[in-house]
């Protein structure tokens, strides 16, 4: 029996080589995101771990600045460091100068690094790490030892085409004068290997504090290394005694964990995001794997008939069948390993692209990756064939005997019943999100989708009919009788066209839904922009990140404007029953209430000195309200109080927390602006007075000016990133759902050897049959594309709905679906290439006298 | 095993029939294949069953080699009543005490002669008795074959690999479903000729369902059926006798459709 399945497999090597490619594509990708996100995750671990050392000395508080992406101005003292390298449990203390808002311009004047990971520039000083090791590790060159020098990891060297020697151009945050150039003495980088894409600038002590301290002999944390013998807990200790006010002693494994907590959220989102397009794929991988043994097993009907005759009980039949899948299974997914592998080194490239490195090293396939790989691809073929397989069973053994045998196919009856009640069921579960059952909503309407895919792929011979007969009626009228023989053969065996339909409806179904999701998103941000965007010009930086104040400066000298008001975002935490609120507070000065009218709920709007107004949210979770205090802490450990003098509806303008600028200041925040907002005055002109806005940042490349319309397309622009990226990643279920096509048609053109040979005898041309199947092809496409762009606007439709605090606006994308629609056209008349020309091939008295 | 013995009167008998009827569709549709039909197979023999077409001779064979199950009545393989067997008992008795020969040959195409010879053994799990597996492909002449696929092989041969899988598991009794149907006359001498000597030389117990008169002479018993009944019987027949009925119960068949 082994070998006849084995015999099996080798005869129809093509066509289970189609469906193992679905078994290589799907396994394929889950393996490679696996990969990818390991080898992500081992990076940073790296990282983190090669670059901390045993001990710290930093600002105290829950909030640190340079994380934060804003500075302090607390600093601590060389006399500091000295008593802390006096202490005996304390090695070695090395006084180190964090910068931000510092940029290496490439030697093509354009930003290295983009938009992505941050530039840190701090001074460089020899430090070990836990392991002990020097946490910088020199590739070329020297280390910068006099001001003028600089030295930079190695990526960033190559993305800005310099060689040691060369002058290197960056922007510093100093006043007055914005760029400076070094030469560049050397490359190096942290001992975990590679920087995960930021860039590091590593600048000689005096020099980094003449940038980042304003010329202050001081550092901004220390770094210390153990005496022998002694624990991370007990140095932290000791050096937590003698720190100076403002300052903590943590101890290394702390920092790791910080920051590991801290990116290991941002590492969850990219893999579970992944891994979403990798269980679509399979999914879709699934319905081919059964559709093919579907179908073998119905062309096998006489020689399962037979094996029966001949003694083979139910079991053995059933078995053949499964253990054809599960070789079948083993090798796809071997290979699915090998490609996935492939894929993530693929993807490795991809995120190099936007500033992330990720070392070729760390992309191995993981005994975990290798297991799941396997396991997810035997399971699921196997799931797959078992219907199949029991259906091949049932095959009575007198079939054995007739020449005129068709299995009987149960009637759609029970099969529509069941999927009524699945609908109804899943129609329940989205209601009861809508409505608020306990939990997420999105869970629950999830619940609810998951079904109405499930059943509309069960109920799709049914479904479909319509599509397929109106195919039939255009087919025929356009191309006469291929036309109409194409849309009988789609329409013939509907349990086989669905269940091939359905696969394509799977991949449009989240296609569309994404779409609607996408476009109500695009809508609601116009939306938001129209009613917000009160200023003339908006000068910000697409990360939002804090700027130097000395742009606002000039700003407001330019002729024709009229008002620049000023405002500088920060981290902030406030606590709230003994908890911690994490949230963002906004600095204001008072042009912002001259450009920006908030909706007031309670109080009033003006603000001075320690007040605060709150939005409606935050007044929620802070359980504040006009006249209370709250004690707001500040990166760096300031902890101001403020008073609460208003609640404003919620603005897309002004941070959850609002207070003064000067508030900011009282915590020791180092004065910049994150974004600037600039109304022009009556009768100027406003192309000039933006063009004079705009030499001003000329020398930043990614400050911009941006008035509503720009502004509007930068956040569609971002929107619509998203969104290509979501449909690159679901091209794959969609290439994956068209190969089913082709299985399908290509088992079919077999099946009807004897028919197509007919046809031919009576007179049908080549080009005719061609014809014929490609249209065959399309009705198969054009069905799963409308069944699934139907579901996939009702899904849409109805997460929208859940999420209508969010997004405001509901927008169909109709042109989008539209080219969907074109696509799955294309990708139908594709599909029926090789199936076609097979038939085409076929020798008319060969397909007749076929058995 | 639910053996069934019927006792002392059906020694040398390999199978039997007892008042089978089987019905297809119901109502006004309802065709009666099969309407009472008591027979005893010998054991050792060579029996033809004969009639015209819708006579039910396919039908009763399929009830006889446990393929199909009668509506009402009882049908016995080598002292088993099938009418009381389960899936799995059918599967089993089919696997060790029945062997088939079809008119299409139904050879597995993806295996070679001697791996389709050997099929039901396997399916069995049994090892094969080489003796016996030699003696069988020497009468069938396919020695020099016993590599090559079906399709590499004419007709006639492929039906005789057909003989030598039905013989090879050395069944109570084989059934050959108008063996010779798709074969030219020459072929259909070789396998008659092997059925025939099967039943001299090895003692084995053949029943085939045939409209040859030339294919039916060959054997030891012509039962002759109209529709779903036993209507005539001749022994050790010659062609023109069975020509002779098959042409009245043709005519009768001719008038009754007519009328």
């Amino acid at each position: 029996m082994l070998r006849l399945t084995w015999r099996n497999l080798l005869a129809r090597k093509v066509r289970l080589l189609m469906s193992t490619l679905a078994i290589v594509l799907g396994i394929g990708f889950l393996a490679g995101v696996m990969t990818f996100s390991t080898g992500l995750n081992a990076t940073f671990d790296n990282i983190v771990k090669g670059s901390t050392s045993d001990g710290l000395v930093r600002p105290a508080g829950d909030i640190q600045g340079a994380n934060a992406g804003v500075g302090t101005t607390q600093v601590i003292t060389p006399a500091d460091v000295e008593t802390l390298d006096a202490l005996p449990e304390v090695e070695d203390a090395v006084g180190s100068v964090d910068g931000i808002g510092s940029f290496l311009l490439g030697e093509d004047g354009k930003l290295v690094g983009g938009q992505g990971a941050p530039t840190l520039a701090f001074n460089y000083a020899p430090t070990e790490n836990m392991a002990g090791e020097q946490i910088l590790e020199l590739t070329a060159g020297e280390w910068p030892s006099e001001p003028g020098e600089v030295t930079l990891d190695t990526s960033s060297a190559e993305r800005g085409s310099y060689v040691v020697g060369d002058e290197v151009t960056m922007i510093v945050p100093t006043l007055g004068e914005t760029r400076r150039t070094f030469t560049l003495v050397g490359t190096a980088d942290f001992n975990g290997g590679g920087t995960a894409g930021a860039t590091l600038v590593l600048l000689d002590t005096a020099e980094a504090q003449e940038i980042f301290l304003d010329g202050q002999d001081a550092f901004t944390s220390v770094a210390l290394t153990a005496a022998d013998g002694v624990s991370q807990a007990e140095l932290a200790a000791a050096a937590d005694a003698v720190a100076p006010d403002g300052f903590a002693g943590v101890t290394g494994d702390e920092v790791v964990k910080e920051t590991q907590d801290q990116i290991g959220q941002f590492l969850d989102v990219i893999s579970i995001f992944l891994t979403t397009f990798a269980v679509i794929a399979i999914v879709v991988g699934a319905f081919i794997i059964f559709n093919t043994f579907s179908i073998l097993v119905s062309q096998r009907v006489r020689e399962s008939a037979l094996l029966r005759a001949l003694g083979a009980s139910k079991r053995q039949v059933t078995r053949s069948v499964l253990i054809e899948a599960f070789l079948m299974s083993v090798v796809g997914a071997t290979l699915g390993l090998l490609l996935g592998l492939g894929l993530s080194r693929l993807l490795a490239g991809l995120f190099r692209t936007f500033g992330l490195d990720i070392a070729g090293e760390v992309l191995t396939l993981t005994p975990f990756t290798i297991a799941a790989g396997y396991v997810t691809g035997i399971l699921v073929t196997m799931v797959a064939a078992f219907v199949p397989a029991r259906r091949a069973a049932k095959v009575p053994p007198v079939a054995a005997m007739r020449d005129d045998l068709v299995v009987q196919e149960k009637g759609m009856g029970r099969r529509l019943l069941l999927g009524s009640v699945a609908m109804v069921v899943g129609v329940a579960l989205a209601a009861a999100g809508l409505t608020g059952a306990p939990g997420t909503d999105a869970i629950w309407i999830g619940a609810g989708a998951v079904i109405w895919v499930i059943t509309t792929a069960v109920l799709a011979p049914v479904l479909g009919k319509p599509v397929l007969l109106a195919c039939r009626a255009v087919f025929g009228r356009v191309f006469g009788t291929a036309g109409r023989l194409a849309g009988e053969n789609a329409l013939r065996n509907p349990r086989r066209t669905g269940a091939t339909a359905s696969a394509l409806m799977i991949g449009l179904a989240v296609v569309s839904a994404v779409g609607v999701l996408a476009s109500s998103l695009s809508a609601t941000n116009d939306k938001v922009v129209d009613d917000a965007f009160r200023s003339d010009f908006l000068v910000q930086m697409p990360t939002f990140q804090g700027f130097p104040a000395q742009y606002g400066d000039r700003m407001e000298e330019v002729d024709g404007v009229d008002l620049v008001s000023r405002q500088q975002g920060t981290p902030v935490s406030v606590d709230v029953d003994g908890r911690s609120d994490q949230s963002f507070a906004a600095g204001v000065d008072p042009a912002y209430f001259e450009i920006y009218d908030l909706t007031m709920v309670e109080g009033t709007d003006e603000i001075s000195g320690r007040q605060a107004l709150l939005s409606e949210g935050r007044a929620q979770d802070l359980q504040a309200g006009p006249g209370d205090t709250i004690d707001v802490s500040f990166p760096g450990g300031e902890t101001v109080p403020v008073e609460v003098v208003g609640v404003f509806e919620d603005s897309p303008t002004t941070g959850g927390i609002t207070v003064p600028l000067s508030v900011l200041e009282d915590a020791g925040i180092k004065r910049s602006d994150s974004s600037l907002s600039i109304t022009v005055e009556d009768g100027a002109d406003r192309a000039t007075v933006k063009q004079d806005l705009e030499d001003i940042v000329e020398e930043l490349p990614i400050l911009s000016v941006q008035d509503k319309v720009e502004f509007k397309e930068l956040i569609s622009g971002q929107v619509n990133q998203l969104l290509y990226v979501i449909y690159g990643l679901l091209a794959l279920a969609v290439i994956i759902a068209v190969i089913g096509i082709v299985n399908t048609l290509g088992l079919s053109v077999l099946e009807r050897t004897r028919e197509i040979g007919l046809l031919r005898a009576v007179g049908l041309s080549r080009r005719r049959l061609r014809t014929m199947i490609t249209l065959e092809s399309v009705a198969i496409a054009l069905l799963g594309a409308v069944l699934g762009m139907v579901l996939g606007l009702v899904i849409g439709v109805v997460l929208r709905q859940s999420l209508k605090d969010d997004l405001t606006e509901l927008s169909l994308p109709l042109d989008n679906l539209l080219v969907f629609l074109v696509v799955a056209v294309i990708f139908g008349v594709l599909a029926a290439i090789v199936p076609a020309i097979r038939a085409s091939r076929m020798k008319v008295l060969d397909a007749i006298a076929t058995e | 095993m639910t053996e069934h013995t019927l006792g002392e009167a059906t020694q040398g008998v390999a199978a039997s029939a007892h008042d089978l009827v089987k019905t297809y569709g119901k109502g006004e549709a309802e065709v009666r294949a099969l309407d009472g039909v008591t027979i005893d197979l010998m054991q050792g023999e060579f029996t033809a069953v004969m009639g015209p077409s819708g006579s039910g001779k396919s039908t009763l064979m399929h009830c006889l080699a446990a393929l199909d199950t009668p509506t009402s009545g009882e049908a016995v393989v080598d002292g088993t009543s099938l009418g009381k067997l389960k899936d799995k008992d059918l599967t089993t008795l089919r696997r060790e005490r029945v062997g088939f020969v079809f008119q299409s040959f139904n050879l597995v195409p993806t295996l070679t002669a001697e791996e389709n010879i050997l099929l039901p053994l396997n399916l069995a799990g049994r090892k094969p008795d080489r003796a016996w597996f030699d003696q069988v492909v020497d009468a069938v002449g396919l020695r020099p074959r016993l590599g090559h696929r079906p399709s590499e092989m004419s007709g006639g041969q492929q039906q005789r690999v057909a003989c030598a899988r039905a013989l090879v598991s050395q069944p109570k009794i084989v059934f050959a479903d108008e063996p010779t149907g798709n074969l030219d006359s020459t072929s259909s001498a070789e396998v008659l000729g092997f059925l025939r000597r099967s039943v001299d030389e090895f003692g084995q117990t053949v029943v085939m369902v045939t409209h040859d008169p030339v294919a039916a002479s060959y054997t030891d018993r012509v039962v002759f059926l109209a529709d779903g009944r036993i209507v005539d019987e001749l022994r050790n027949p010659d062609r023109d006798q069975i020509l002779e009925k098959m042409v009245g119960l043709q005519d009768a068949a001719s008038a009754k459709a007519a009328g």
